[in-house]
């Protein structure tokens, strides 16, 4: 049900902490953010669902291992089946990876240490839901916090991740060059970013939501949000 | 139907690192022991299981682990009969 302005989704779990800025991302990027609960098990007729950060349930057991269950993941997981937009930013992207629609996990970072800063990340693909409006190679910034952020996969997952094309942004310089320097958490082959087969499933560990407000931060989410918004009014999960 | 007992434990799999480990190995010279190596750090949950037999139980409680209480990407899970509660 795609009207002039598209609905953009934002789930809250018991835990969620990006919720609201998720919610207030969209509005500003000019979509009709529409706040989902945990338990809801319908979409209200959103063009595509945001899965956002923070510590949802807890972080108990292992980060995102619980919310997968939640009723209104039933849904998600149909809506994205249907090729609908489905978008999860940190803890978003781990509930991703538990409930199998993105591959690998993300484990304790190589650090140690929680980070919390700004970093510039190498768009790998224009072919996701997210980065429509991208080209290949272009860097933006965008800040990461998180302290579970190192994508790890099996030796399978990651040929197929890196054979088919399903990196969506690596971590690297601001000229684009991809060096260990640069990999914050210590994620394989540099991977902030990954997208299911057909490319409207994307998990990233950083925060475009917090990077669309000139007054307080980088703006590297405003693209990210702009093709979202753009790949939801083409109405591709309606 | 009878109560069975079980414990999983769950660790990360070797080749993965494992920065909890690594945090341990690392603070247990500040207490004297310098001697210590390879530290991984896993969980230990356990449970109790109404079934029919020891078998049923047992296959349900390796099932439990593979879905739900390890991740099999990065994890390994052993399940054992625990004393009963």
């Amino acid at each position: 049900m795609t009207g002039s302005v598209p609905r953009i989704g934002v789930v809250t779990f018991p835990g969620s902490l990006d919720d609201r800025d998720a919610l207030r991302a969209v509005r500003l990027m000019g979509g009709e953010p529409i706040p989902l609960w945990h338990a809801d098990r319908d979409l209200h007729h959103v063009d595509a669902v945001i899965l956002p950060g923070g510590f949802s349930y807890g972080d108990y057991l292992r980060c995102g291992a619980i919310a997968r269950f939640a009723a209104v993941m039933q849904e998600v997981v149909t809506f994205a089946a249907r090729g609908g937009p489905v978008v999860g930013i940190c803890n978003g992207f781990q509930v991703l990876c538990e409930a199998g629609l993105l591959p690998g996990a993300l484990i304790r970072n190589r650090s140690l240490r929680f980070v919390c800063r700004n970093v510039w990340l190498r768009v790998e693909t224009g072919q996701t839901c997210l980065t429509t409006g991208l080209t290949p190679g272009e860097t933006i910034q965008i800040p990461i916090k998180h302290g579970e952020g190192q994508w790890v996969a099996t030796p399978e997952q990651l040929d197929e991740v890196e054979r088919d094309g399903r990196v969506v942004f690596r971590y690297a310089s601001r000229a684009g060059i991809v060096e260990d320097d640069h990999n914050p958490n210590g994620s394989t082959n540099a991977i902030a970013g990954i997208r299911n087969a057909s490319g409207n499933v994307v998990g990233l560990m950083p925060h475009p939501e917090h990077a669309v407000d000139p007054d307080v931060g980088p703006e590297g989410g405003q693209p990210l949000f702009a093709s979202l918004l753009h790949t939801a009014m083409a109405g591709v999960g309606a | 139907m009878t109560t069975f007992s079980f414990e999983v434990l769950v660790t990360l799999k070797d080749g993965l690192s494992d920065p909890q480990g690594t945090a341990v190995e690392s603070a247990l010279p500040a207490l004297g022991w310098s001697n210590v190596r390879h530290v991984r750090v896993g969980k230990h949950i356990r449970l109790d299981v109404n079934a029919d037999d020891a078998g049923s139980a047992r296959a349900q409680v390796e099932e439990m682990a593979r879905r739900l209480l390890s991740n099999p990407v990065i994890e390994d899970a052993h399940v054992m009969e625990a004393a009963s509660s």
